[in-house]
């Protein structure tokens, strides 16, 4: 076995980083942080060391042999994504494991000077607990990390640039035991570490390995699907720039499970960096043979090719998303054939989610019996969450199955803020899960396991993984609208009951929005949300109407509020909430009074004002006025 | 015949590019979209000429080329302006009130849904789903800047900020 080549990489990242490293500093480069301007703040870093008499690099050199006697270096590396987007760019600083937030480059040589210079702290730089007003210097004390389990964020904090790296910390150990297997044994084993997929059905992975193993094809693919469209999610996105070997190396190990030679991986467009990441990563692997022919000289062969989609969210359906790749239209096919038959070019095909694959280097390095021991009986293993919307901490988690989304939410989170951000204890409503596909749960499930199945029983489901947090101010009608514009849009047309349901469905909740609802069109909602499932020929038609259906089951009142009192309890619909002045709020400044087009407001200096509901026109020139946020439902 | 002749020249040039990149992809019909993708990249859009020039090379007829550039969003039949605001609506973002973003910047520019770029080429605004930036929301795109946690005024802000320096380099 010519498991040499990864010894000897990683045995020179060693010696590397121990003779010439003295600190590292880690720059998070994930989308977020590169927006808020990291790299900026990472090449100011580079510059203040070097003026402060220290050597700075931010790529280490391998062939370097040189003895630089007492002189290290401090490696100013970047890391994919690290989870907490709100507080970012975040800079880490080894040793001493410190994090400051939100750093930009005018802090960066009070940095220098305090921390790297002196070994103090930067105070103000630390994160702080919103609810608690908690300092934390490290990343153990944070709570939003602490109470994560990290699996497929494990290496999240590595240089995703660096194959040695990622080689040094284990990486393509779990295809160099799998190519010491038969192609059943690794299906086997992933078959029993009870792996289901990420991308949202949760079907059993190695039953899919096994099913395409099964067919007998000179040709196989496998394919990673990295079309991440649901809006909302972006655990792909992270583990595609964080990571992109654990995802190449997952490939490798289905290519070995089902006997292909050939794999791609398709990246939605809107991710520029995951698909530069993803291309340097294909290009370093293929440099140090672990991608191309007689692999590790084994005799096993893997090409790989990275695409680039065009913006469309069905091209998420596998069907769709093997059409896309023949450069057809991205439309579905009826199944069966299923992929494991007949997908790519008519071959047979796996196709895998980027989470899936990235979870599989695990199973085969430190076996399956390990991953099964975290979360549930049926729901092993762990599961990133994109965690948004009204939360004090947002961002990337990963927790086991079975963990409760009050845990999620709160320990996590940090806890649920109104419009304004603050955080008030009592503004919890809902929580949307999976994306167009979910539903919303409400404060009664805060307390249920979170797992395929429970989901599925309470009508919602796993999803891609977005978690969008809800507060009291947001219309729950206005959320399903949303989301059924948002299928209404991305359907494909090709079948009818999707392509004409959610358009008629999108047109009855225009009309509760609007407050031209009656009875009947509660009932009619339901029948077609029900006709589309039905009839639907994909996943995308099948799951479409789950937010309309579950918002139904579970905010009926506020559709009935919408229906029969023709008034919005979110006081978020403009043509049915009742405009008001706050008296508490109102200071008697007039400014209000001054700037309405229709004289609908009365009131004398330093007195509350009243506003009155049958003269005004909801053009909301009040309010955008007001100072004191005192005018409500214009 | 000399007119003829001087447009035929003008479109062999200006196709040139498109020859270049139909030659990397060998002409394979499968490769389509990624063949369409770059010359997006370099006309900026997708033209009726250019449609059917692709379509001729790659022996398929132009309905088929135009079928796949109307399906993803990705691909513009119109020339966009030379500023594109995208701004995204997802979950995330919706609930965050993108859509006040939206529109302080159309009437910024005396856009809407159904005119989403100005007369003089300078700014496209549209919405997209989900950038993946959603521990931003809400999140805008100004070309391939990214900009998160914006604000009505900010975002106007922008345009004003390209406004004045476009004036002041005239």
């Amino acid at each position: 076995m010519s498991n040499k080549i990864l010894s000897d990489i990683k045995a020179k990242y060693d010696e590397v980083v121990n003779n010439s490293v003295e600190r590292r500093i880690t720059l998070c480069a994930g989308t977020g942080c590169v927006a808020n301007g990291a790299l900026e703040v990472r090449d100011a870093l580079v510059k203040e060391l070097e003026k402060a008499g220290q050597k700075a690099v931010i790529e280490l050199d391998y062939e370097d042999n040189h003895d630089h006697g007492d002189e290290k270096l401090n490696y100013v590396s970047k890391s994919g994504c690290q989870g907490f987007c709100q507080m970012g760019p975040l800079v880490k600083i080894q040793p001493g494991n410190i994090i400051y937030t939100k750093v930009k480059v005018e802090d960066v040589r009070e940095i220098v000077e305090s921390t790297i210079v002196n070994d103090d702290v930067v105070e103000r730089l630390v994160y702080e607990n919103p609810a608690t007003g908690k300092k934390s210097v490290t990343e153990e004390e944070i709570d939003f990390y602490n109470r994560q389990t990290r699996v497929v964020l494990e290496n999240s904090t590595i240089e995703p640039d660096s194959i040695e790296e990622y080689i040094s910390k284990g990486g393509y150990k779990g295809i160099e035991n799998a190519l010491e297997m038969t192609s059943m044994e690794v299906c086997e084993e992933v078959l029993a570490s009870g792996m289901r997929g990420r991308g949202g059905g949760g079907f059993p992975t190695g039953l899919k390995w096994k099913f395409t193993l099964a067919s007998q094809n000179d040709k196989k693919y496998v394919i990673c699907n990295g079309d991440e469209g649901d809006p909302g999610a972006f655990m792909d996105r992270s583990v595609l720039e964080g990571n992109p070997h654990s995802v190449i190396e997952g490939m490798m190990i289905a290519a070995k499970a089902i006997e292909a030679d050939e794999g791609y991986v398709y990246v939605r467009a809107e991710y520029p960096l995951a698909v530069k990441r993803m291309n340097r990563a294909v290009a370093d692997a293929e440099r140090i043979g672990l991608l191309g022919d007689d692999i590790l000289g084994t005799g096993f062969s893997f090409k790989l090719h990275v695409m680039e989609g065009a913006g469309a969210f069905v091209c998420g359906e596998e069907t769709a998303l093997i059409a896309s790749i023949e450069g057809k239209r991205g439309m579905p096919m009826p199944k069966p054939p299923f992929p494991a038959q007949s997908g790519l070019w008519g071959k047979p095909t796996v196709i895998n989610n980027v989470e899936t694959l990235a979870s599989i280097p695990g199973i085969l390095r430190d076996g399956a019996a390990k991953y099964k021991a975290i979360g549930t009986e049926k729901s092993p293993g762990t599961k990133t969450f994109a965690l948004t919307g009204h939360v004090a901490n947002t961002g990337l988690i990963e927790v086991p199955f079975g963990t409760t989304l009050r845990e999620i939410v709160y320990e996590i989170g940090g806890g649920v803020t109104n419009n304004a951000g603050e955080i008030t204890g009592e503004d919890f409503k809902s929580v949307q899960i999976g994306g167009p596909s979910g539903g919303c749960l409400t404060p009664e499930m805060l307390d249920m396991p979170l797992d395929f199945d429970s989901l599925q029983e309470v009508g919602a489901m796993v999803g891609s993984g977005g978690l969008v947090v809800m507060n009291n101010e947001t219309c729950m009608i206005q959320v399903a609208r949303f989301f059924m514009q948002f299928t209404q849009n991305e359907s494909c047309g090709k079948c009818v009951p999707c392509r004409e349901g959610t358009k008629q469905m999108l047109a009855l909740l225009d009309d509760i929005i609007a407050g031209e609802a009656t009875a009947d069109t509660l009932e009619l909602l339901e029948q077609t949300a029900h006709a589309v499932k039905a009839g639907s020929l994909c996943g995308l038609g099948k799951t479409a109407p789950n937010p309309v259906l579950s918002t139904l089951k579970y905010f009926k009142n506020e559709y009935d509020a919408h229906v029969f009192d023709k008034s919005c309890p979110a006081n978020e619909c403009k043509a049915l909430a009742k405009p008001e002045i706050i008296a508490d709020k109102c200071k008697g400044c007039t400014a209000c009074k001054r700037v309405c087009p229709v004289n609908a407001i009365e009131g004398e200096v330093k007195v509350a004002h009243t506003i009155d509901a049958e003269k005004c026109i909801k053009c909301g020139a009040c309010k955008e006025k007001c100072k004191f946020d005192a005018i409500v439902g214009v | 015949m000399q007119e003829t002749n001087e447009k035929t020249a003008a479109m062999i040039e200006h196709l040139a590019a498109v020859n270049k990149i139909l030659e990397k992809y060998n002409c394979d019909e499968s490769k389509l979209i990624p063949i369409l993708q770059e010359v997006q990249e370099e006309y900026k859009y997708l033209s009726k000429d250019v449609i059917s020039y692709v379509a001729t090379s790659l022996d398929i007829p132009p309905a088929k080329v135009y079928g796949v550039a109307t399906f993803y969003a990705h691909f513009a039949l119109e020339p966009k302006g030379k500023y594109v605001f995208k701004l995204c609506d997802g979950t995330a973002c919706h609930v965050k009130k993108s859509h006040s973003i939206l529109h302080a910047l159309y009437d910024r520019l005396g856009l809407s849904d159904d005119k989403q770029t100005t007369d003089d080429l300078m700014f496209t605004v549209e919405t997209v789903s989900c950038l993946g930036a959603c521990g931003l929301a809400p999140v805008m795109l100004v070309n391939e800047d990214v900009y998160g946690q914006v604000k009505p005024e900010e975002a106007v802000a922008i345009i004003d900020d390209i406004l004045a320096k476009a004036a002041a380099a005239e």
